[in-house]
């Protein structure tokens, strides 16, 4: 029987446009509704996948998600925390990989690993055998003492998957994660991903790539101008067409044009 | 397992110490930067007032009287008397270098003085001196002239004296030495303190707190179930080490070269015979001041996106700062008012004024430690609540 580890209620959230990001977004509305009362659901050892254009909200999503925004209204229970009155114990449930978060680049990996391990107060004895784990499944033993500079992109990305999941968290929130990557850092991503689903984790996963979503998504929820159009399993979903095709006939309904 | 805010706090210092350009341009380079620029400049003020020890001035005369003539024979003036008959002449040969000063009597001038009562109400038969203000030699000149003929009057009309057994040791001014001392340090040091330490600040506090929005690695931490209060505090507590440190280098770096940049002229000594209760109240006001210097800059630099923009937001602060360290130049000592030890950084230049003469109360010094503490509480606390809001951390 399958347990629902993440339930997202009617969330909510807006921003105040500046005039001048009024006149950028040649729109005369003074508020951009980013995410407009976003339901859905996750379960645990499952990857669901938010899909949508960019600015259809799968970032403000996820990072009200990470507590890092509040939401305007709503809630949304993570592996039982609330996000809007529990924020610390979420903070400590949920690993957060996004390609907008760095690393101070004046620090080597072994002391990132442990600052952050002190960080969500992994206990001495489990962070060695874990730094262990997943520097020999990343490879990171070899540069473990070069600067985060130093490093190349590859590296870097690798570095901030295992300081995102340092703390074996229950349910890993990816944004865009193979954004910008090159094709093998990308398989890299995408291998641990499914790693983490095999481990019994669960992974919510904002894209833009359809064929991301086919291969590793259990689920997908289709975001469009902040609000969840279609939500359930890939045959629910598409009901016979590709993904692509659906979410261009959902896009098209909306009343966008291409 | 450590608490957040530790962890945070050996980040900060890991960051800082790790950066060998940051370590020597912040607290090695200012104090060392000090020392040479402090020594230069007194050597250089020394060189450009002070004129050879063996120096006797040219003193031109004009119609040189018989009195300073017999004294002239006599060897009593140190100085060479050059005979001059035109006065023009004489101060084309001052402008010329070829005379140091040029002195005109009038003529029949011994006469005159003796015939001269001052209750006559007319005027006194006149000297002229003619130098030059810009070249040392003949500005020295002109004092020792000056004072000579100074001398000379008095001992023409001698009535009674003013001090006149200092020759046999008898000490006339009654302040001790260090007291001379302290009213020196207690004038100059108060700023250059705070500007110390605010430089210190400044130096670190703009690159942890807006650096570390700037290149999103904030973010990374806010994600972490750390307490953003840890988080704020953590911060402070390490940026004001770094801070004291810096500032401990400038104050040595001043304390040291004092010697080099006012020579010893027997006007200003600068004793520090203070006692160990003296330093501890030292310690503490430092401290707290730089725990509200470091409070308010990380402040500033959270509202800033950039460290650029953060150094643009400070900048100000640093120069109100300054200026309330300069008050201690103007006053008189600390001052007993207590409201006046509730004036953030006011209340620090009163106190270190305070403790260098000696004048300072413990109530009031530990009433503007403990407002000072509140003040950077409520600074952490703002800290923390900016930490939490998305428009001051995520805003582009």
């Amino acid at each position: 029987m399958s347990e629902t580890i993440l339930e997202v209620q009617d969330l909510c959230k807006h921003f105040r446009l500046s005039a001048r990001q009024q006149k950028l977004t040649h729109s005369p509305d003074r508020v951009k509704k980013a995410v407009d009362h976003l339901s859905f659901t996750a379960q645990r050892g499952e990857m669901f996948g938010l899909l949508g254009p960019n600015g259809a909200g799968k970032t403000t999503t996820l990072r009200m998600l990470a507590t890092l925004l509040e939401p305007d209204s709503g809630d949304a229970i993570v592996a039982g925390a609330s996000i809007r009155t529990q924020p610390e114990q979420v903070r400590s449930r949920i690993g957060f990989l996004t390609s907008e978060l760095k690393l101070e680049e004046c620090f080597t990996p072994n002391f990132l690993f442990d600052f952050f391990a002190d960080l969500h107060q992994v206990p001495d004895q489990i962070r060695a055998r874990r730094k262990e784990e997943l520097f020999t499944r990343f490879d990171i033993h070899k540069f473990a003492e070069v600067k985060v500079a130093n490093l190349s992109t590859g590296m870097k990305q690798k570095l901030s998957l295992v300081i995102s999941i340092v703390h074996d968290p229950e349910i890993v929130i990816f944004d865009e994660p193979t954004n910008g990557l090159d094709v093998i850092t990308a398989r890299v991503v995408t291998n641990f991903l499914k790693d983490l689903r095999a481990q019994g984790k669960t992974v919510i996963l904002s894209t833009h790539i359809f064929s991301l979503v086919e291969s590793l998504c259990d689920r997908v929820g289709i975001l469009i101008d902040g609000a969840m159009v279609r939500c359930g399993t890939l045959e629910d979903v598409c009901q016979g067409r590709t993904l692509e095709d659906t979410f261009f006939a959902l896009y098209e309904e909306r009343g966008n044009t291409l | 397992m450590k608490s957040g805010l530790w962890t945070i706090f050996r980040k900060e210092l890991a960051r800082f110490f790790g950066d060998k350009r940051m370590v020597v341009g912040t607290i090695l380079l200012p104090g060392l930067l000090i020392f040479v620029m402090y020594t230069f400049m007194g050597s250089a003020l020394t060189n450009q007032f002070t004129v050879d020890e063996d120096f006797i001035p040219k003193v031109g005369v004009v119609d040189l009287p018989d009195s300073l003539n017999q004294l002239a024979e006599g060897g009593a003036l140190p100085l060479e008397l050059v005979p001059v008959t035109d006065a023009e002449q004489g101060k084309a040969q001052v402008t010329g270098e070829e005379l140091d000063v040029l002195a005109v009597f009038p003529d029949g001038f011994d006469q005159a003085v003796a015939a001269y009562t001052p209750a006559s109400g007319e005027r006194a038969p006149a000297v002229a001196l003619y130098y030059c203000s810009a070249r040392t030699e003949s500005q020295t000149a002109y004092s020792m002239v000056a004072q000579l003929l100074d001398g000379y009057e008095s001992t023409l009309a001698n009535k009674f004296d003013v001090n006149s057994d200092q020759d046999g040791g008898e000490m006339y001014d009654l302040s001790n030495e260090d007291e001379a001392g302290a009213s020196f340090l207690s004038s100059l040091l108060p700023m250059l303190l705070l500007i110390f330490l605010f430089s210190g600040s400044m130096a670190v506090a703009p690159e942890s707190i807006a650096g570390e929005k700037e290149r999103g690695t904030i973010a990374t931490m806010l994600i972490t179930p750390v307490k953003r209060s840890h988080l704020a505090l953590g911060k402070i507590l390490a940026l004001s080490l770094i801070a004291l440190l810096s500032g401990l280098s400038s104050t040595l770096g001043t304390l040291l070269s004092i010697p080099n940049l006012i020579p010893d002229t027997g006007e200003v000594s600068i004793s520090l015979s203070y006692t160990p209760a003296h330093y501890a109240a030292l310690a503490v006001v430092v401290l707290v001041t730089v725990l509200l210097i470091v409070a308010c800059v990380s402040l500033l630099s959270a509202f800033a996106k950039t460290v650029k923009e953060a150094q643009t937001y400070v900048t100000p602060l640093m120069m109100v700062v300054m200026v309330v360290g300069m008050t201690a130049m103007f006053g008189d000592g600390a001052s007993t008012q207590v409201w006046v030890y509730l004036i953030p950084f006011y209340n620090s230049v009163q106190c270190i004024s305070g403790i260098f003469t000696g004048q300072l109360q413990p109530h009031l010094l530990a009433l503007a430690a403990a407002s000072n503490l509140c003040y950077t509480a409520l600074g952490v606390w703002v800290l923390t609540r900016m930490f939490h809001s998305e428009r001051v951390m995520f805003q582009r």
